[in-house]
């Protein structure tokens, strides 16, 4: 391991080691890519793919992030964003969870879909995904509906979850889960020019101000539909929240619901008690 | 006797983004939802004088009122 070291510390600029030299440290020492990455970052080094993070998260974060597991409720709209922006953050193990197939009204706003990928499962997408932007990334891919059946064995191991459901029912699902298994969430749904964000800990019972009937399907998704921006806007905020939650940072969005109103360009902040 | 509502996101379309709106005594914000003919179950988060309500709370003259729609979409 010493070896390692010095190869790394041997080839590291500034403090930062090239994806080239990444790629010869697995070559010569038969490592795997997410096993480099640890190697680097065990050496207080930064993988230079990095740099652009480092004037906000130091070496010691960026590893912490490495050393996270993020759990994606939901591959649609939202969670197709939420997963390329923390795999480009650098987090190092997601859990990629939906039971659905690219179909071809996701074109218009899924960032995992392509005509190439119709009727390729949402969670194979999301691995080729991760693998070809961020192979230091490890993806765990589960197809299936989380359930309150199901969710401990999906969600065990994680540091957060994030939830990008569709309908109001299997968010409360994935709330009770949480609340279970002792996670924070971080909530975000869409509908038509308008969106919400909030950061729930376990306790909170943010979700059913959210969704006071229980029963409510998608909300105004039905009426509204999703054009392209606003998965965009709403899944990038909830990373930001994944990111602080994930590093103990900033102001989280606790017992406060950010409402985004893209239609009259307002964001709307509601504190709850 | 009158409320002041404000109403967020797609609520708003159509409708107004602030307004008075009398109410027969004594009312709930059940009543209020129900004179602007807005769906029940399309009502999410409800704020009464920034405080969180519920659709049986009740109404004084002067309070005012927030309404959210549901929105789930992912």
């Amino acid at each position: 391991m010493s070896d390692l070291r010095a190869f790394l510390a041997e080839r590291a600029i500034d403090g930062r080691v090239a994806w080239t030299d990444q790629v010869a440290a697995m070559d010569a020492f038969g490592l795997s890519c997410a096993e480099a990455e640890r190697a680097i970052l065990d050496a207080a080094l930064l993988p230079a793919r990095y740099q652009r993070n480092q004037a906000m998260l130091t070496t010691g974060q960026q590893r912490q992030l490495f050393d996270s597991v993020v759990a994606v409720a939901g591959l649609g709209g939202l969670g197709g964003y939420i997963i390329e922006e923390l795999a480009r953050l650098g987090v190092g193990s997601l859990v990629a969870i939906d039971p659905d197939v690219f179909v071809e009204h996701n074109l218009n706003r899924q960032l995992l879909s392509a005509p190439s990928s119709l009727g390729i499962s949402k969670v194979d997408q999301a691995v080729a995904r991760v693998a070809g932007i961020n192979p230091a990334v490890t993806v765990r891919g589960v197809r299936a509906t989380l359930t309150e059946y199901n969710a401990r064995d999906v969600l065990t191991g994680a540091t957060v979850v994030a939830d990008a459901l569709d309908s109001a029912a299997a968010r409360l699902d994935l709330a009770a889960a949480c609340r279970v298994l002792d996670l924070p969430f971080v909530h975000g749904a869409i509908g038509g020019w308008y969106g919400n964000v909030t950061t729930v800990w376990p306790g909170d019972s943010t979700l059913d101000r959210l969704y006071p009937d229980g029963t409510g399907g998608r909300g105004i998704e039905s009426d509204l539909g999703n054009p392209s921006f606003t998965p965009a806007i709403v899944g990038s905020l909830q990373v930001a929240e994944i990111c602080k939650v994930l590093l103990g940072i900033g102001e989280p969005l606790r017992q406060r619901i950010l409402s985004v109103d893209l239609f009259h360009m307002e964001v709307h902040q509601i504190r709850l008690e | 006797m009158q409320a002041t509502v404000k109403l967020y996101l797609a609520f708003r379309v159509g409708r107004f983004t602030t307004a008075d709106v009398d109410l027969l005594d004594p009312a709930t914000v059940d009543h209020l939802i129900q004179r602007l003919a807005i769906p029940g179950d399309s009502v999410g988060l409800i704020m009464v004088n920034g405080r969180q309500g519920e659709r049986d709370t009740p109404l004084s003259d002067g309070d005012t009122v927030a309404l959210f729609p549901v929105v789930g979409g992912g």
